[in-house]
């Protein structure tokens, strides 16, 4: 069964490659913060399946849970966040025309 | 029991791949949240299902004891949480799409 | 009575999180759930109304019925993703609807499970109307023939 379990992981760990290559070549924002949310779906998995493998399930499905926790909120907050913003650097287009109706 | 849980993770491995390659091949945004919001919820339930299975009858000291139990019941616990909040993330970030302004894929518009 | 409510679930919560069943941990419990219901008490249940117990049993009756459509959702939807004539099959479209349930709760039920049955995503709620967008033309025809909506107003005595 240990074999199995490493198996199924080796396969979470090539598909989280898999949507890597979206975060990386992403056209939008969007689209990278959705890929960010299915690697943390695929490694909450892969925390779980750690666990079975080194036997000690009680303590990794708590590290798990909090994974899955700051998952959906990492998701939330960036979501809101880049609502009105397109991007982390100042220079953007909301940026810009708040500074000309500052000045 | 060994059987259940095989049958669950590779289910869960199918749903899962299925969705990577959905987020892949997807012509715009909106269809890739179709299958990253669908995939993933059902391939991380299947998977966490399944584990929970096993660590029933061979968690624990030896399998259906309390530690194994209340393992199972917190492993159950992460599957009812990601069955809750991936719908929910899903909207939101589909709604903050929609409000900065990401231009929907259609069928006209691309001929 | 809807703070007792509230302490019990979260007492029963914790005892399950910390896997102890001894007098230290049990107090440590007793004290973080009375902070957190003296805090946020009227958080979990917001108004207090007759019935919940049958609301309960009903929801817990409509889960198998949801689980079946979530795995043909996902079958449809990795049918598409892996078919080689994708771009042929699909037809992303944005439609909007009205529905006739009135409390918030059966409306974000209904939006949950939108968005987990076959290839639909809720974008927004506004009053009444459900912004929905349909991954194809079959899936959209199945939403607008609204037996899940049904089943949701039943779930809520609200048919």
């Amino acid at each position: 069964m240990d074999n199995f379990f490493l198996f199924s992981s080796v396969i979470l760990c090539f598909l989280a490659l898999l949507c890597l290559y979206r975060v990386v070549f992403g056209p939008t924002v969007m689209d990278r913060i959705i890929s960010v949310g299915a690697i943390g779906n695929k490694t909450t998995a892969t925390l779980l399946f750690m666990g079975m493998i080194y036997g000690r399930v009680e303590m990794f499905v708590d590290i798990a849970l909090a994974y899955a926790l700051l998952n959906f909120i990492a998701t939330l907050g960036a979501a809101k966040f880049f609502r009105v913003r397109k991007s982390i650097l100042p220079g953007s287009k909301y940026f810009q025309e708040r500074k000309r109706r500052i000045s | 029991m060994e059987i259940v849980t095989i049958i669950f993770v590779l289910g869960g491995l199918f749903f899962f791949f299925a969705a990577s390659i959905g987020l892949l091949r997807f012509p715009d945004f909106y269809a890739r949240m179709h299958a990253t919001g669908k995939g993933d919820t059902l391939g991380g339930f299947l998977i966490i299902l399944g584990l929970a299975v096993y660590n029933l009858f061979h968690g624990g000291h030896g399998g259906f004891d309390l530690a194994s139990i209340l393992t199972s019941v917190k492993i159950i616990f992460i599957a009812v949480f990601i069955f809750l909040a991936n719908p929910t993330a899903t909207h939101a970030v589909f709604k903050a799409g929609l409000d900065s302004g990401v231009v929907p894929w259609t069928k006209e518009g691309s001929k | 009575m809807r703070l007792i409510a509230t302490f019990i679930i979260l007492f029963v919560f914790w005892m399950v999180m910390a896997g102890k069943f001894d007098l230290f941990h049990a107090s440590l419990g007793v004290i973080s759930c009375l902070i957190v219901t003296f805090l946020s008490g009227d958080l979990l249940f917001k108004e207090s109304r007759k019935g919940r117990g049958k609301e309960v049993v009903r929801f817990i009756l409509y889960i198998p019925w949801l689980i079946y459509q979530i795995i043909l959702a996902n079958l449809h939807v990795a049918r598409l993703a892996l078919s080689p004539r994708m771009s042929e099959l699909i037809n992303p479209q944005l439609i909007r609807f009205k529905v006739n349930l009135k409390s918030d709760i059966s409306k974000v039920t209904f939006a949950n499970s939108i968005t987990l049955t076959p290839g639909t995503i809720t974008a927004d709620i506004v009053g009444d109307e459900f912004h929905v967008q349909g991954l194809s033309q079959p899936v959209i025809d199945d939403l607008l023939s609204g037996e899940m909506e049904q089943r949701v107003a039943h779930i809520y005595s609200e048919d």
